[in-house]
């Protein structure tokens, strides 16, 4: 019996040491977080992969929180979200573009436009039929994103004001699965960044009279919109912080994607 | 004097030849069977550990948390962010989904088991045995997709509802245990002694009257089994029911909305749920009951098949 309970702890210990020493390459450096900002890391990460073949760097997707929780537990070097960590303070704050959200809707909605108020009535459950909102007579199916989304924390502090959004509506856990559901749904209305809208063929809604677009969000007078964050755990290391700032000076790229460079942005504060 | 010498030199090398493969013989014994015992010590360490885990875990949040088993059973209000911790959404989506698919694809697998073992031709069965075969083989992700693309549409078109709920979810499921169930049903109308079909049949039985008045009662156990394991598979199912039935964590009011079943609401919020927070200790709780839900099936296989002995 302890011959078998010797042998069973050598087997166990190895399946947890190989990965550790997998790990322990220092040139690798992993990131988790937000699908937001998800095509940024993975495009910056592409063409500095090609600039330095020594550097791997492995991106993943998960949601902001997921971000947050992974590189606060030390499972990943960078940790990409939409929204602030205050509650992990050990989390040093990199911000590395701005994006816009857009209020999305399925085309036969017949609406175009919506005020502050009617968004916060529409996701708390208060209006449930387009007509009371000069569109169709047709019911309003409300698609939110999960807990562990930014884009959904970053939609609450902009719009609800304290009212908690209607448990009732459906839920898609990506900004693409959302940004399709939307667009296949009769009556359906969601949130999404820029990025994720970009060429689907989709109706954006203008918020209190104002278009989605990066002029307007640039100048501040289109509120639904975050930085961009990439959290290290304590200071970074030499090849991650070499990787922050190669993101962070890459203007054409965070154009090209979608982005807002931060040094476009005429408002400063709306931090999440 | 001399052959004699020489015989019992042969016979004294023989023996110690033969002493010799008996030792290297019981060394690769020792070594196998030490190697099979570790094996299974592993398992058994591996099962027990992620039992206790997960019992841990899992009553954090009424031992750490104080909240209640009845608030995590009954409530029906979830939004841990605000120290609400009602699972009762979720275990009502888990159940109605289950019932729908055993309701539904219970017979219907049956029902072709019964078809595989008394009637279907030699080439029939051939043809579609392998085919059901590859039903398991399917990823649940594809079932998923598929659903997400064939199923929500077609009921969106037939009811005007936005077509992701227990209805697409149950359909699904429906199809996914079909596999279990027809594999298991035909094994236990197979497993039914020869003679007993015989004596039916020479009594003047149609085929009909056998499989409903003899094969069906003997088989009873066997096929609650089926049942039984089919049901095991639907409660647990996480990828191709999260892709169809909506997500949204209240009650279900109708087959037509939006809910969500506790596998599906686990890995939506896991991601996010910080280590020790209210909501991680939730999904624990969550995850623990669905580990008691498959012990409880077990222990009714268990049950079902020592009640026939």
């Amino acid at each position: 019996m302890l011959k078998i309970a010797r042998l069973a702890a050598l087997l166990l210990g190895a399946i947890f040491i190989a990965p550790a020493v997998v790990q322990a390459d220092s040139s690798s450096i992993t990131a988790a977080g937000s699908t937001a900002l998800l095509p940024l890391v993975k495009a910056a990460a592409e063409t500095y992969q090609a600039e330095h073949p020594d550097v791997k760097i492995s991106v993943t997707g998960g949601g902001s929180r997921v971000g947050i929780t992974q590189v606060a537990a030390k499972a990943v070097d960078l940790g990409d979200s939409d929204i602030l960590a205050g509650e992990y303070p050990t989390l040093v704050d990199h911000r590395v573009a701005v994006t816009g959200f857009a209020l999305l809707v399925n085309s036969g909605v017949g609406v175009s436009a919506l005020t502050k108020k009617q968004i916060q009535d529409i996701f708390s459950g208060k209006i449930t039929n387009w007509k009371d909102v000069g569109g169709k007579d047709q019911n309003i199916v409300v698609i939110n994103r999960p807990r562990s989304s930014g884009t959904r924390a970053v939609f609450i502090q902009t719009f609800m004001g304290g009212s908690p959004i209607s448990q009732d509506g459906l839920v898609e856990d990506a900004t693409g699965t959302a940004v399709s559901a939307v667009i296949s749904t009769p009556g359906a209305i969601s949130y999404a960044t820029f990025t994720g809208v970009r060429n689907r063929g989709v109706t954006l809604l203008k918020i209190n009279g104002v278009s989605p677009t990066d002029e307007n969000v640039a100048s501040g007078k289109y509120s639904f919109w975050s930085y961009e964050h990439i959290f290290t755990n304590g200071v970074a290391a030499d090849a991650t912080a070499k990787f922050l700032s190669f993101i962070q000076s890459d203007r054409k790229l965070v154009r090209q994607l979608g982005y807002i460079p931060i040094g476009d942005m005429k408002v400063a504060e709306n931090d999440r | 004097m001399e052959a004699e010498d020489g015989d019992e030199h042969a016979a004294l090398k023989r023996s110690t030849l033969t002493e010799k493969h008996a030792a290297a013989a019981h060394r690769r014994e020792r070594i196998a069977v030490a190697l099979l015992q570790a094996c299974s010590g592993v398992f058994i360490v591996a099962i027990g550990l992620l039992i206790a885990y997960l019992t841990v875990e899992g009553t954090r949040l009424f031992f750490t948390d104080h909240k209640t088993v009845a608030e995590f059973l009954f409530s029906p209000t979830y939004s841990p962010e605000t120290g609400q911790v009602g699972a009762l959404p979720f275990i009502i989506g888990s159940l109605a989904i289950t019932a729908f698919a055993v309701l539904v694809g219970g017979p219907f697998g049956v029902a072709v088991g019964v078809f595989f073992s008394e009637l279907a031709p030699k080439p029939v069965a051939a043809m579609m045995k392998p085919a059901v075969e590859v039903l398991v083989g399917i990823p649940s992700v594809v079932y998923g997709w598929l659903g997400l693309t064939l199923l929500v549409p077609l009921i969106r078109a037939a009811t005007h509802a936005p077509g992701f709920g227990l209805l697409a979810a149950g359909i699904v499921l429906s199809i996914m245990i079909l596999p279990t169930v027809i594999t298991l049903s035909e094994d236990a109308l197979r497993a039914v002694p020869l003679t007993l079909r015989e004596g039916s049949l020479a009594l003047g039985a149609t085929r009909w009257q056998t499989i409903r008045r003899v094969l069906l009662p003997a088989a009873s156990s066997g096929l609650t089994v089926a049942v039984i394991l089919g049901i095991a598979r639907a409660i647990g199912e996480t990828m191709a029911v999260q892709l169809v039935i909506g997500n949204s964590p209240t009650l279900p009011r109708g087959l037509l909305n939006s809910a969500s079943a506790l596998p599906t609401q686990i890995v939506m919020d896991m991601g996010g749920a910080a280590t020790g927070s209210l909501l991680q200790h939730t999904l624990f709780s969550m995850a623990l009951l669905l580990l008691l839900i498959a012990m409880a099936l077990i222990v009714a296989v268990r049950f079902t098949l020592r009640s026939r002995a």
